[in-house]
């Protein structure tokens, strides 16, 4: 049996390299923005370029909101990346005024130091075992989450300060790094989460 | 912490790899596609493909190959070179690239900086400044490097920064070629001046130059052509000598 793996589209980004490197893995793949392949897919991927308001109001416009967050409520394995991430949380200071997803308590805040945004390599410490090990991932952000419930922590990284670059709630799993672009790392990353 | 991210260059004529001609095992020695699979597979941190087409038709060639890397590596990769509207860009990060980078559009009409990186994210907005030093400072040339532009370089570097640029890719015209070692002084200068990534490009001609640029030069990233391409030295030669010399490196 072929999973149905899907990866969200709202109208930003480059969609295909997450594509590719599922491609890469043999695996297949729809790019999507209908909210129906979103109730039936088996594996979700939600990507994420633009800004935080841009993303939601997407979402909100394409009426892909509900489709979501009827999919994590059902256990739907579930991968966010980077901005993918930050909408599960209630607020950022990129879009003030705009309601994440709010599937976790917490708000999305802005580096304080350092170049912004924090582009390049930079080291994924894990705190839970399992799908998460020790490596270099790639980043491109200047904003990250703090999540209310410490539990959620699977990972955390270095810039200038201490951030949650990974969380996980059972099947529901979330990078602020893009493994599509982390070289053999990210590619055995989304590998790890196809299996499990 | 962060790494300092060491950056492969490919120079691309009509789809065809130009120097690079030593990689000897390959079988297509021009075929950027398998000479960006190779950096890759030798751990570089991210690609720049330099699009030197004279003619505007067959730029068009250029989307065939940026299809084709993105299928084969795993890595961010901008492409550069003729960029010279929205659209331009558009199509590119269509067929799968991570970043552009934009040069003598930018200074002719850089509202483009504004308007693509609104539109696309400021992180896939990379400006390259060539530079010549002139006096005490350094002035801003463009069309490939032919056309003087008046234009102060740390000057114009603020500007970008404000208008939405993501990164800065700096070419010293006067060190590119001559493997003397990168601009520290100007590298340094617009590093200390912004708060956007700083690439600095021209002028690697041993391991102590790369290390100068993002110790000494406080770049966030260096880029290397000709050393890579003529195998002098492998990515991982770079990178174990960075580490030698305490610069945090992904290895």
């Amino acid at each position: 049996m072929i999973e149905i793996i899907v990866i969200i589209d709202y109208g930003a980004g480059n969609l295909q390299s997450v594509k590719n490197a599922l491609d890469s893995l043999g695996v297949q793949s729809r790019i999507t923005q209908d909210p129906k392949e979103i109730e039936s897919a088996e594996r979700i991927i939600l990507p994420g370029v633009g800004s935080f308001g841009y993303l939601m109001t997407q979402l909100r416009e394409d009426g892909l909101e509900r489709p979501i967050k009827e999919a994590l409520k059902k256990g739907i394995p579930f991968l966010g990346i980077c901005l993918g991430l930050q909408v599960l949380f209630e607020e950022s200071e990129e879009s003030p005024g705009v309601k994440g997803l709010c599937i976790f308590k917490g708000k999305v805040k802005c580096f304080k130091e350092g170049k912004i945004p924090q582009i390049g390599w930079n080291t994924v410490k894990p705190v839970k075992k399992g799908i998460f090990k020790e490596g270099d991932a790639y980043f491109v952000n200047s904003y990250y989450v703090t999540p209310e419930d410490k539990k959620i922590i699977a990972a955390t990284t270095e810039y200038f300060q201490e951030f949650t670059s990974a969380v996980q709630k059972r099947n529901l799993i979330a990078v602020q790094f893009h493994p599509e672009k982390s070289g053999r790392f990210g590619i055995n990353f989304l590998r790890r989460w196809l299996e499990c | 912490m962060l790494a300092k991210r060491i950056i492969p260059c490919l120079d691309i004529r009509d789809g065809q790899v130009v120097k690079g001609i030593n990689f000897g095992d390959i079988k297509k020695a021009g075929d950027p596609v398998e000479l960006a699979k190779r950096y890759y597979e030798e751990g570089a941190d991210e690609l720049i493909l330099l699009d030197i087409t004279a003619s505007y038709e067959k730029r068009k060639t250029m989307i065939d190959v940026v299809k084709k890397v993105a299928r084969k590596i795993f890595i961010p990769f901008t492409v550069g070179g003729g960029i010279r509207n929205v659209d331009n860009i558009r199509n590119l990060l269509k067929a799968g690239v991570d970043k552009v980078s934009i040069n003598t559009a930018a200074i002719k009409e850089p509202d483009i900086i504004r308007e693509a990186s609104e539109k696309f994210g400021s992180q896939c907005i990379v400006v390259a400044i060539d530079v010549k030093q002139k006096g005490l400072g350094w002035e801003v040339f463009i069309e490939g490097g032919r056309v003087a532009t008046g234009i102060d370089a740390i000057k114009w570097a603020r500007r970008v920064q404000d208008l939405g640029a993501g990164e800065i890719l700096l070419t010293s015209m006067d060190k590119d070629g001559t493997k003397s070692g990168y601009d520290l002084d100007i590298t340094q200068r617009m590093s200390e001046t912004l708060n956007i990534p700083i690439i600095a490009s021209g002028g690697a001609g041993s391991l102590r130059d790369i290390s100068d640029a993002l110790k000494y030069g406080k770049a966030d990233a260096a880029l290397v052509a000709s050393l890579f391409h003529y195998r002098t030295y492998t990515i991982n030669d770079v990178k174990k000598y960075l580490k030698k010399n305490n610069v945090e490196v992904r290895l």
